[in-house]
């Protein structure tokens, strides 16, 4: 396989990510995620075909419970922690332009 | 005895006894951390007088005979990645440093219904990523044996507060060895629990379909007290398993006998420290001695866990650290144009390095185009190692093993290098990738005077299967060393 991080896949990574990384912690990214992924590329090693990729240990799929309200209201407590709120809301900068 | 060298069944029993009272155990805690923590950092936030309130209450209700369980009064530390309502939970991150939850775990819950006094809040690895302890914002905690060394991680601060006895027990977090790890290098016993047999309500999420909050304690005593207080089925957590009975102090009895124990052999392969090996082995002689069948088998797919486990460990850490963005709770950065540059600005100050490490994997590993080569690659390499584990558990009731190849690093040698430091979790990620129980307890120091740890792993759902393997061969170990003590003698061997 070709190289796969390149300047571009850390720059498109970072906005996956919601990240923004200085022009040296690119770099040191870049390198890091390089190595992990020559490492990772052992798993190649290994067949894997015909086997269902495995997300949960234990054959639990949906877990439904009754829709009813058992927390109360807890407004002003959640907004304790928001750094910015004003009239029983969150504080947000203008999300849309006029 | 004082109070501090005490288990914490033992202070249940005085308490309960009335020799003394939950208010004065929670002093005694109090002044140790007071006396000692300057030097070790194993706590982020003690409230002491909100401690110190708490205890009083308890002990009304001890006296009054509403609390008469085996843990009530007995104070504990508490990791700080599990909120406690009112005291601040910062996951070891200036992305939370001032964050005060406004609702406690469930497994917290379950320890306040035990009558358990909450002391403090434990250092780790800033959001459990990490096996040094050394990612946190607030410092690096010190290993009590060694004051150069690290106490492991992520659950550092929780092992070395036990180990250096400011708290008899805490409560830790297992994504990958988080528990069993620091309590190898801190010579204490830590045990993770089967997936979903402890709720996950309130655990600030790193790796969700490999997360357990476990016990920490000096014996397999305590470990199991305590996983009968928090262990529960909780609606609240879509993971949470029912078992069939959450009783384990049952099976701490001295008994192995017809117990079939395997050591794979591929454990001990090349990078196992040989004083490690020969510690783990002797440890394993002495449960044959006692009547377990022991004997070597090959797991297989041993060193294709790590690689497994950082890819799937990393994908998970990405989508859940996503709500953190400046909104709703944590740090919002002071200046920037517009939303997202509010949320990138927000996570790149508020995250440290190794989380912005993994989140960066993370995000590419679930990538369309590498989505399918990496992370459902790692999800078919889990598949295929819980069926070893199958294959394994068919044949034996018990694996034994180490719990870490080494015995503590010293202060800084981890991080230079993470991939290395990622190695070190050979022993351990598998037990999360496939779900299963695992048990940690020291089994000797090595020439150094450091203690070594011996893990024992069990299938799903079979904790007392290695509680009583554990327990006997505590029994026929003794009481383990303190910390000063071994400082003392000079390092004495098992």
């Amino acid at each position: 396989m070709g190289k796969i991080i390149t300047d571009e896949m850390i720059d498109y990574v970072s906005i996956l990510a919601k990240l923004n990384l200085s022009d040296s912690e690119k770099k040191a990214a870049g390198k890091d995620m390089e190595r992990m992924l020559e490492y990772i590329d052992m798993l190649n090693e290994l067949n894997t075909d015909g086997v269902e990729p495995m997300t949960h240990i234990f054959p639990i799929s949906n877990v439904f419970r009754e829709d009813r309200e058992e927390n109360g209201d807890s407004r002003e407590k959640m907004l304790e922690n928001a750094p910015e709120a004003r009239d029983g809301m969150y504080r947000v900068p203008k999300t849309v332009e006029q | 005895m004082e109070l501090m060298e005490m288990t914490a069944a033992r202070l249940g029993e005085e308490i309960q006894a009335g020799t003394i009272t939950a208010v004065q155990a929670a002093e005694a805690a109090l002044n140790r951390i007071k006396e000692k923590d300057k030097e070790l950092n194993c706590f982020i936030t003690v409230e002491e007088e909100a401690a110190l309130e708490k205890a009083a209450a308890v002990q009304k209700k001890i006296e009054s005979g509403e609390l008469s369980g085996p843990l009530a009064g007995v104070p504990i530390a508490v990791k700080d990645n599990i909120c406690t309502e009112g005291l601040r939970t910062t996951c070891a991150s200036a992305m939370l440093n001032d964050f005060v939850p406004p609702y406690s775990a469930e497994a917290v819950k379950k320890l306040e219904k035990a009558g358990m006094v909450i002391i403090g809040k434990t250092n780790m690895d800033e959001f459990a990523m990490g096996s040094t302890t050394e990612t946190s914002f607030f410092g690096p905690t010190r290993n009590p044996w060694d004051l150069e060394r690290v106490p492991g991680g992520s659950s550092g601060g929780s092992c070395a507060a036990v180990a250096a006895g400011e708290c008899s027990c805490a409560l830790g977090s297992d994504t990958g060895g988080s528990i069993r790890q620091p309590s190898s290098f801190c010579g204490v016993t830590g045990l993770k629990p089967t997936y979903g047999t402890v709720s996950r309500y309130g655990l600030i999420a790193y790796g969700s379909s490999l997360d357990q909050i476990g016990p920490i304690a000096r014996d397999v005593t305590d470990c199991a007290l305590l996983l009968e207080a928090i262990a529960s089925h909780d609606k609240k957590d879509s993971t949470s398993m029912p078992r069939e009975e959450y009783d384990f102090s049952s099976a701490l009895q001295k008994d192995v006998k017809g117990l079939k124990i395997g050591i794979p052999r591929d454990y001990f392969g090349e990078g196992l420290d040989p004083e490690v090996a020969e510690a783990v082995r002797k440890a394993a002689d002495i449960l044959k001695e006692h009547g377990a069948c022991v004997e070597e088998f090959d797991l297989s797919l041993v060193e294709y866990a790590i690689p497994a486990y950082y890819v799937i460990a990393s994908a998970e850490a990405s989508s859940n650290l996503a709500r953190f963005d400046g909104v709703k709770y944590g740090y919002r950065t002071q200046e920037f144009e517009g939303l997202h540059d509010m949320y990138k600005k927000s996570r790149s100050e508020g995250f440290g390095e190794e989380v912005k490490r993994r989140i960066m994997l993370g995000s590419f590993v679930l990538s369309s185009g590498y989505y399918d080569a990496y992370y459902l690659k790692a999800l078919r390499t889990k598949a295929l190692i819980r069926k070893a584990f199958d294959r394994a558990f068919e044949k034996y009731d018990v694996i034994l093993g180490p719990a870490a190849p080494s015995t503590a690093p010293r202060l800084g040698d981890s991080l230079k290098d993470p991939l290395k430091m990622y190695l070190g979790d050979v022993y351990t990620v598998s037990a999360n990738l496939a779900g299963l129980p695992g048990i940690c307890l020291p089994c000797g120091l090595d020439g150094k005077g450091l203690p070594i740890g011996l893990q024992l792993l069990g299938d799903c759902f079979q904790e007392k299967k290695i509680l009583r393997a554990a327990y006997t061969y505590e029994c026929v170990r003794g009481q383990f060393y303190q910390p000063e003590s071994s400082r003392k003698e000079g390092g004495v061997r098992l």
